[in-house]
């Protein structure tokens, strides 16, 4: 029997990024997505847009690069890329609300087998942090979630109904997390690919939603 | 004509009544109005309501408080601000809570949480003469409850309304004497609809102003027409260069 492993964090974004298609723009969330832009196919040409009016930025920028007055949705300094465009703010969600947004990739406290998914406010605390997230999550062409399996307590995060306040219904397209790669189809959470060492049976058990089994499902796969 | 040109941030904030409200742009830390922040600070007006993307960054209490960069958080945290229009009302992470969130807590300031892109598009509502709209954003949410929901073409939206602000409180990288402005990279984020939305616009600006026909028609990303009192931002310590 092969050692159980959970994906980092840099995995499951670098797997998300896999799905990406030439052409597309991306558009990454704050904290665990922008790891994605860190997977770069050189075959493929991807637009990356920030939600701040930056159409066509490039990797984060190394000392020497920076250029203070250029940054992402989470604030980092990025580069340019030429053919790099500015628009200001109503017009960057103009182009979302358009629906030009190939593929939003976003965090979750949860996600739900009818593509609903939560990541914006929870109940016991007062007030919430939406940032662009409704505005991309309701007008995206795709929503990738990326994910832990379960809570720091073990609780299940890929649930049959969101507990908490939804950031759109019926939205997400595919899920990463530690142990398993899910689509969600019109029955739900298919499971596509596990973690080395884990079983569909076992990531089942961690799992509140009924799972599918892809018929190929396999050992995730990076290429 | 009338001189747009104010030689000090006091003076060109020095009229801000109590009660007023205020749009302040800035994203991720660039383009921020921080002089004019400043000067309104000194100036000591209360009861404003702010409308701005966040309502200010999460500071570490152990920095020096010399170092600590102005934003909206400062007015918040003096007591000036009894409500925040913003995206932003919980710290995006726990352990990061601001002057702002703490006092949201603790019922001490108001707020309005609004979804980013709704909010920029209310501004440039505001900018342009349009009564409401229509957006999909939130459509299905908590947020979405009690505003009135329309379905057209096959798509639900919810209705949102202008956002209106008696002063935008604006950073700009060029200008000149009329008021026309330009923006440079990611700095422009919500400065031109902040300054063609509010009543009176006020701008600090990082190079000379220059004379009119020195900018190029063609790249002005704000006409002076919408613009009211131009300060120019003096080199450091005076001024505040981010």
């Amino acid at each position: 029997m092969a050692e159980k492993t959970k994906l980092a964090r840099q995995a499951m974004c670098d797997r998300l990024a896999m799905e990406f298609q030439d052409e597309w723009i991306v558009n990454l969330g704050v904290g665990m997505p922008t790891l994605c832009s860190n997977y770069i196919d050189p075959k493929k040409n991807l637009i990356f847009h920030s939600e701040n009016g930056v159409i066509g930025y490039g990797p984060l920028a190394k000392p020497g690069e920076i250029d203070t007055y250029l940054v992402n949705a989470g604030g980092q300094n990025v580069t340019a890329m030429p053919g790099l465009a500015i628009v200001h703010h109503a017009d960057s969600f103009a182009l979302i609300r358009k629906g030009m947004v190939d593929v939003t990739v976003m965090g979750a406290y949860e996600v739900a087998e009818n593509g609903d998914f939560a990541n914006w406010r929870i109940p016991a605390r007062k007030g919430g942090g939406i940032g662009g997230a409704m505005d991309l999550a309701a007008c995206a062409k795709r929503v990738f979630i990326a994910l832990e399996h379960t809570t720091r307590e073990g609780h299940p995060r890929l649930l049959k109904r969101c507990s908490l306040p939804i950031t759109a219904p019926g939205v997400v397209k595919l899920v990463a997390t530690d142990l398993g790669l899910f689509e969600i189809t019109p029955q739900g959470f298919m499971l596509r690919e596990y973690a080395p060492g884990w079983t569909p049976e076992e990531i089942q058990e961690l799992t509140e939603a009924k799972l599918t089994i892809a018929s190929d499902v396999r050992e995730f796969r990076f290429r | 004509m009338k001189n747009k040109i104010y030689s000090t941030f006091d003076a060109a904030v020095a009229d801000v009544p109590d009660g007023s409200v205020f749009m302040s742009p800035g994203f991720g830390g660039v383009g921020l109005p921080r002089n004019l922040l400043a000067a309104l600070h000194r100036q000591g007006a209360k009861g404003l309501t702010g409308i701005s993307n966040n309502a200010g960054a999460y500071v570490d209490p152990k920095t020096p408080p010399h170092e600590a960069k102005v934003d909206v958080g400062t007015l918040v945290a003096a007591g000036q601000v009894k409500k925040m229009i913003c995206a932003f009302t919980a710290p995006t992470h726990p352990s990061q809570v601001s002057a702002f969130v703490r006092m949201y807590n603790n019922g001490e300031v108001d707020a309005e949480l609004v979804p980013q892109g709704t909010m920029a598009e209310r501004i440039r509502a505001a900018a342009s003469g349009i009564g409401a709209f229509y957006t999909p954003a939130s459509v299905g949410t908590e947020l979405a409850e009690g505003k009135e929901h329309r379905e057209i073409e096959g798509r639900t939206y919810v209705l949102e309304y202008p956002l209106h602000a008696d002063y935008a409180l604006i950073r700009a990288w060029k200008a000149d004497t009329l008021g026309n402005l330009q923006f440079r990279l990611a700095q422009r984020n919500f400065n031109p609809i902040m300054a063609m939305a509010a009543r009176i616009t006020i701008v600090e600006v990082e190079n000379d102003i220059v004379e009119p026909g020195a900018l190029d028609p063609d790249a002005i990303h704000v006409p002076g027409v919408y613009v009211d009192r131009l300060v120019r931002i003096p080199p450091p310590p005076e001024g505040i260069w981010d």
